[in-house]
Order: structure tokens, then sequence, then C-alpha cells
């Protein structure tokens, strides 16, 4: 038992310092990529930008618009910080490091990742404003939308490794990576969750040009925190799961230890991440809509079924 | 001889409905009695064989305090001045009529020319011209609030002039019922049969906007159902400071109209003085003018560039082309030793002669800078979502565009190949070789395939402007030319009298009127100058060619959504200190 509370204070200890380090990591890469210098003058490398922008945020005034419906607006920023760290309850980080060994874990994933939609919905509702309404609108749409294939996509995974369960479809993984047998479900499940992440190219919902800044327009402090913790912790989520269903997981050479691994191929696809937003331009929400629901969505069905019937194929061989 | 358009229209309206006036400039100018200049200008505009069918330019002029009668002046109270042009003729017309009265009124022209729109309420609110059958007779540049009509004689043009400022709790009452929003004061339903509609705000404070811009929407879900924009709120009063700087310290102030264009300006506001002043511009100023501008047409290209591509998502361009930018900006500093608003023309030439090393400055830029928008083409203009966002969006046509009075690299995006430094050159651009860009579809890619190609142009006339620079003068020998040339100044008596006189009072340049039209950065840009023969100009007027830019917002938005809006906001490419002067 002592040992599981271990885990699940190292797992939360690491998770919050990631996301906070991301705005560091973010803000220096981006800086990289478009010639210039980024944040560089606190600490070695700039670093300690992420404890000013942390201070900075803990003493700003905790501000609720007079017109926002108090509640909901105060409720709608943790949603999407609970629910992403409830998901990371079923990534392996390595043999044994995980906090639950859930057999349904996809699932758990799944369920988990739909929820922090409502975050977007009710803060944008709450906030009583157009342009936060507009964003929640876009938000909703594009998440339930996106929540389908994303879902559809990563059952090939399951149908080739037998299992909802991460440990065991990371341990089928031992011969070859998903990624060769399921390359189309990976692409989906990439797209998926740069939408699920609302991230640029698919930051729709915030669109800062605009909608200024969408569904968190009104928020500031550390209600605002939420969301950008939250984000990056989506980030970090998305990118964990990709190296967990597709990329082998804890698995590599033996010079290091799989934990290593683990966080070596999860920070290749932040950076990934990072690297789509300083390059790509954002396409129109219908266009987003339509992408998904025309291309991605028969795609996904596709792969599930051809994936199902080779599967079914070799069984009866 | 083929007979000019006076005749045309004397044989038609009579011989009463003409008087020609002498102006400075080549501009055919009539004065026609007010009952008939409506009749007139629907004649010139679709009945005329080869039509004028671009309202170029409406304004007015307050005459009562013309110092003589001359060309027609002084015996009207005020003075309406509509701008012609056809493309046709290559030919701008200036209608003049007169109105007596203190607060006058005359008929709108907006059934003719729905552009007069703004023009006309652009009138009303500078001086307390009412027209009638206009739809929207609202201030547009001024606070609704806002008492007087700044450009009439009598309004003060200094704040020293105005008495100090009181606000008292009635009047913040009053500011702010005006400033309430009531959808039907801007002509907008609230609902439709089936469907409320929601406001929106896009600005005075938005990121998309480039400036305090206004736009209303009328929206059903994302969908525009109408726009509205507000404009004013960069309004300096451009035009009235004028009438009390003199000619030569007013340069300094043409920096800031369209403020990327840097010397473009100073460039549209000299050539009007020096044809008042009748000065010839030595060869090598000329082309260092031309010079000059090309580099900062190449600046304002890529502050659009970047922001287009930003206002789309795209984040990184913006620092390149910035970097850029800063490298135009190196080669201006080295020359005029500002950036945005060197200040840097004069009366007769340029303020000096070209500092040493400046060729290699030139030279190291036009071998960079090919390659880097080769780059920009596949990082921007061949982005399949840039394409996706910006291809049919924002359409209009050419007819739509003349209309509208649509003007620069927008009118060359809908197949008309036409630029002013060709068609009708000024300045010495005759003298250089170069294309002009055109694509046919009208929307927002389009626009942007006409800019960036442009830049590729106004570089191969910067070089050539470096192979060819011609020795001389930088400056004109003119009595007029401010500040004259100052090594002269210690050896003769005249030269150091003018300058003396030029420095402390300011040149005085001789009555009459002028305006050359220019191809700026984003249009026609042109000062229309009224000299009584003092220190400082009678009337100028500014004319910018983002203000009919942005009056078509309505017309090209709606039906797309908000997302798209930004596409065309960006894709035209306005300054909003252009729009508002």
């Amino acid at each position: 038992m002592i040992n599981a509370w271990w885990i699940i204070g190292g797992v939360l200890f690491a998770l919050l310092n990631t996301a906070a380090g991301l705005i560091w990591l973010e803000r220096r890469m981006l800086a990289l990529w478009q010639d210039r210098y980024g944040p560089n003058r606190a600490g070695p490398f700039g670093l300690f930008i992420v404890l000013a922008d942390t201070l900075k945020l803990f003493f700003k005034e905790d501000w609720i618009p007079p017109f926002a419906d108090k509640v909901v607006f105060v409720f709608a920023p943790a949603v999407v910080v609970a629910s992403v760290l409830m998901s990371f309850v079923i990534i392996p980080f390595a043999p044994g490091i995980v906090v639950a060994d859930m057999n349904i874990g996809v699932l758990f994933f799944l369920a988990m990742s739909s929820l922090g939609v409502y975050s977007i919905v009710l803060g944008g509702w709450a906030s009583n404003n157009k342009y936060s309404l507009l964003g929640a609108m876009r938000g909703a749409s594009q998440m339930i939308s996106y929540e389908v294939f994303m879902g559809l996509s990563l059952m090939g995974v399951v149908v080739l490794s037998d299992s909802f369960n991460l440990q065991k479809i990371v341990e089928a993984q031992r011969t070859v990576w998903f990624v060769v047998p399921q390359l189309l479900g990976f692409l989906i499940f990439m797209v998926a969750g740069i939408a699920e992440t609302h991230r640029l190219p698919f930051d729709i919902p915030e669109a800062e040009s605009e909608l200024v800044a969408g569904y968190h327009a009104e928020y500031s402090g550390m209600k605002f925190g939420m969301f950008f913790i939250g984000e990056y912790l989506g980030i970090t989520l998305i990118s964990a799961m990709v190296v967990t269903l597709y990329f082998g997981g804890w698995l590599g050479p033996t010079f290091l230890p799989p934990i290593i691994w683990f966080v070596i191929k999860t920070f290749l696809f932040i950076s990934l991440f990072i690297l789509l937003r300083a390059s790509m331009p954002r396409p129109r929400y219908d266009q987003l809509m339509e992408y998904g629901w025309k291309v991605l969505f028969p795609l996904s069905l596709l792969n599930l079924l051809v994936t199902a019937a080779i599967k079914l194929w070799l069984i009866s061989e | 001889m083929p007979i000019t358009v006076t005749e045309e229209i004397s044989a038609r309206f009579g011989e009463d409905a003409v008087i020609t006036l002498l102006t400075r400039d080549e501009t055919p100018t009539i004065r026609t009695p007010r009952e008939k200049v409506v009749a007139i200008l629907q004649y010139l505009k679709s009945d005329i064989n080869m039509p004028f069918r671009m309202l170029y330019d409406l304004t007015a002029i307050d005459e009562r305090a013309y110092k003589k009668e001359q060309n027609g002046h002084k015996p009207y109270d005020f003075t309406l001045v509509y701008t012609l042009f056809s493309f046709e003729r290559n030919e701008f017309l200036r209608l003049k009529t007169g109105l007596h009265g203190e607060f006058p009124t005359h008929d709108t022209i907006t059934h003719i020319w729905p552009a007069a729109n703004w023009y006309e309420r652009e009138v009303y609110d500078m001086f307390g011209i009412r027209f009638n059958g206009h739809p929207h007779l609202q201030r547009i540049l001024m606070p609704r609030t806002w008492e007087g009509y700044p450009l009439r004689k009598e309004h003060p043009a200094r704040a020293t002039e105005m008495g100090p400022f009181k606000l008292f709790d009635d009047k913040v009452d009053r500011e702010q019922h005006a400033m309430q929003f009531r959808p039907e004061e801007w002509g907008l339903k609230r609902h439709s049969e089936d469907a409320d509609f929601m406001f929106l705000n896009i600005g005075p404070q938005h990121p998309g906007t480039h400036g305090v811009l206004r736009i209303i929407l009328q929206l059903d879900g994302e969908n525009i159902i109408d726009a509205v924009p507000d404009i004013g709120f960069h309004h300096r009063g451009a035009e009235k400071m004028a009438e009390r700087q003199s000619w030569h310290t007013y340069i300094p102030y043409t920096d800031r109209i369209d403020y990327l264009g840097g010397v473009n300006n100073n460039l549209a506001y000299l050539l009007a003085v020096e044809k008042l002043g009748g000065i010839d511009v030595p060869l090598r100023a000329q082309v260092i003018r031309i010079m000059l501008c090309e580099l900062f047409r190449i600046a304002s290209h890529l502050v659009w560039y970047g922001t287009f591509a930003q206002d789309l998502g795209q984040l990184s361009p913006v620092f390149y082309m910035f970097t850029d930018r800063e490298r135009v900006f190196e080669i201006i500093e080295a020359i005029c030793g500002g950036r945005m608003h060197p200040n840097w023309f004069r009366i007769g030439g340029v303020a000096q002669d070209l500092p040493k090393g400046w060729d290699t400055l030139v030279k190291n830029f036009i071998d960079y800078f090919p390659r880097k928008l080769r780059e920009y083409d596949k990082m921007v203009m061949k982005n399949y979502l840039f394409k996706v966002r910006t291809k049919g969006i924002g359409i209009y046509t050419l007819e739509e565009a003349i209309e509208w009075g649509v003007t620069g690299p927008g009118l060359r995006a809908c197949g008309l190949e036409w630029d002013m430094r060709k068609k009708r050159p000024y300045g010495g651009y005759e003298n250089f070789a170069f294309e002009i860009p055109v694509a046919h579809n009208g929307d927002c890619y389009d626009r942007a395939v006409v800019r960036v190609e442009e830049m590729r142009q106004s570089l191969r006339i910067v070089q050539q402007c470096l192979e060819y620079m011609p020795a001389g003068d930088f400056k004109s020998h003119h009595p007029l030319a401010t500040p004259p040339v100052k090594q002269h100044t210690m050896h003769d008596i005249e030269t150091l009298i003018h300058h003396f006189l030029n420095v402390s009072w300011g040149p005085v340049i001789p009555p009459g009127e002028a305006m050359v039209c220019t191809e700026a950065t984003k249009g026609w840009n042109s000062y229309y100058l009224i000299s009584d023969g003092n220190t400082a100009s009678y009337r100028t007027h500014i004319r910018t060619p983002s203000f009919p830019h942005m009056q078509m917002i309505p017309l090209i938005s709606k039906g797309y959504t908000v997302a798209d809006l930004l596409s065309i906001l960006g894709g035209m490419d306005y300054v909003l200190a252009d729009i508002d002067r």
C-alpha cells in the first residue's frame, strides 16, 4: 500500500513539474525556431521563468467578473486538470510503475478525456461573454466529433494486442511496435490527439486572432493557470499515450532503464507538438469538422475493419 | 482633335453647365451649377463614351476665409469637389460645385456610387454640409457627441484655443449614453423571422484588427449576416493640422498617415507641393526617392505578409519577416537616420545626399532577399491550410472593385493590369523597367499573390537604382526648395535670405491647386492641396486607399464566417491611420 502512495505521489510530482517545465520548454523551442532568444534571463537558460510565471499567477487578483455565473466559473478550470490527471492513472511508465493497473485502461482513458470538454463548455458558458461562448461552442463540437474516431483509431491496437490493459499492450509490442502495423491508426490518433488538446493547428476554441482567447477570455490568475497547466498536461498525456500504444512504451535497448526510454520517447512527441505549433496555420472550424467526419472517421473505421479482418484470417490459418 | 470631356458635358448640358477652371496640375477641372451636378455625375458614370466609372474622391472646401478671389474661389461659402477616374481614358476629372449658406445642404450621390456613402459622411462630419437622401448620415471620424465641425475655418485647430476641458456629470452621462449600443442606429435588425441575431464587437481592442478598429458583426451562429465598420478611433486631424503647419513642417505629419509606407507619403505630398511651386527635382534626387519608396514598399509588404499569416494562426513567419524588415530598416536608417518615419524628403529633393557605403548595404540586401522570398513561398503561399483559408474568400469582381474605389494590389488581384507607376508615371518612374503583377480571382489568396510578386518587382527597381544612380544634386536650386542647399548660403546673399525665410516662415507657395496620384503601398494615395499664396496650405485633403477599402467590408464579408472575416481583413492590408488620417 505504501508503495502505491509513493507511485501516486511520484507521478503527481513529476507531472505537475513537467507541465510547468513545458512552459519554459515551449517558449525556448518556439524561440529557437523563430530566430529569437525566448526567456533567457532568470536563472540558468532562463529556467526560473517557470518559477516567476507561477508566482505571478498565484499573486494575481483572484478576479471573477460580476456578470459571470460564479460557481460554474470557478468549477470549470478544475475539471480539465482533474480529468487529465485522472487519465494518467492508467499510463504504465515502466513495468510495475503504474497507479492503477486496470484491465479497461483504454476505455478509462477515453472516458476521462471526454470529461475534459466540460471545462471548455462550462468555462465558456459561465463567462457570459460572447467570445467565450463562441469558443465554447467550437470547442464542444470539435472535441465531441474528434472523440469518436480517437476511440475508433486505437481499437486497432486493442485488436492486435487482445487487451484494453495498457501494460499488456506494451508487452505485446516486444517483437514490433504497433506503429508499423497500425501506421494509419497512429496518424489518426495523433490528429485526434491534437484536436483533443486543442493545440495549433487545431486551437480553434481559443483562436487568438479571431476570438481573442476564446473560452478562457475572462479568466485570469490561477484559474487561468489551471487551463494553462491543463493544456500542457494534455500534451503530455497524448504524447504518453502515443508512446504507450504505438511506440512500445518503456521498451528499448537495455543500456537505459525502461522509465528513461519512456520519458525520452514522450518528450520527442511533446517536441513534435511544439514544432507543429511553430509551423502550421489554423484551418477554419467548419473545415476541421468536415475533415474529421468525412475523411478521418471513415478512415478510422476502415482501419479497424481491415485490422480485424487480418487478425481473424491469421487466427483461422 | 478629339473633343475633351468638358466639351462633351457642355454639348449635353448646355454652355452654362461648365466653367473650366485653371489648376496647377493637368487634371481637367470644371465648376458646375449645383442643380446640374448630380445629373452630370450620372452622365459621366454611365452614359458618356469611355465613362468615368470610379469615384476617386469626394471632399469639400470651406471657402469663407480664402484670401483673394481667384479661380472661382470665394464667391461661394463652400465648395464640393468630386474627383472621378476613367480607366479607358486614363484621366482624372475634377468637378466642383459651389454652395451658399452657413450650413448648406446638397443632394446625395449615393444612388450613383454606393462608395460615396462614407465620403459624404466625412464631409458632413467635417463641414456640417448635409446630404439629402443619404441613407445613414452620421458622424464618421469624430465622436458622435462632438460639437462643431473640425474642418470649418471657425473651428479651433489647437487645444489652447478651445478652453479647458471639463467633464461634468451630465456630460459623462451624455457620453455614456452615446456609447450604448443600439443596433437600429447602425441599420441592423435584432431578429429575423426565425432567429435572434448575436451582435459581436470585433474591436476596438482586438488582436485581429491591427489597430483601433471596431467592426460590429451581426451573427447567426458564426455566420456573418452583416458587418458595420466603425472607424475614427485613429483620427488625428491630419488635414486640419496642414492648415497651420508650413508647407515644409507638414512633411513629418505625412509620414504618419500610412505609417508602414514611410516616405511614400512624403512623395505623394511633395509631388503636389512641387507641382504648385513649379519645382523640378534633379534626377539624382528622383532616383534616391524612388529607391527609398521601393524599399519602404518591401518593408510594408513584409509586415502585411507576416501578420496575414499570423491572422490565420501561423505563428512563425511574422518573426522571419520582421527580421527581414529590420534589414530593410538598416538601409533606411543608414540613409535617412530614421526608421519608420524618416521624414526625409524635402520640397525640391531629399534632406541629404546618400551616405558613403550605401551601395554595399543595398547590394547585400538585393543578394539576400530573393532567397528568403522563395523560402516564404514554400512556407506560406504553398501551404495547404493557408490556401484553404484564403482561396475563394472575400471575392469581389473587377466591376465591384471599380465601383467601390478599390485600388492598388486589391484591384490588380481582379485582373486589371493597372499600376499608377506605369500608367501615369510620376517622380521619374517612367525610367524604370518592371512588371505589373496581376491575378484574376479577386479573392484573398490572389491579393496575396500580387503583393508577394510586387516585392520582387520592387527589388528590381531598387537594383536599377543601385546600378544607374546618377550623379548630381540631391536638391533643386529653385528658390522654394526648402531648406536651400546649405553650402551655398554662406556664399551668396540670395540663398541666405531664402534659407532664412524658408526656415523661419516657411516657403510661400504660389496660389493654385494640385494633386498627384501615386501608387502607394496599399493603393492610390494623393494629397489635394489648395494654396492661397501663403506659408501654409489653405486646404489639404488626403485621399488614402485604405478608406474606400474598409468601406467595402460589409459587401465582401456577408455570408462568410467570423474566421473568414480575419482572412479578409488580413488580406486587405489596411492601416488604421491611413483610414482615419
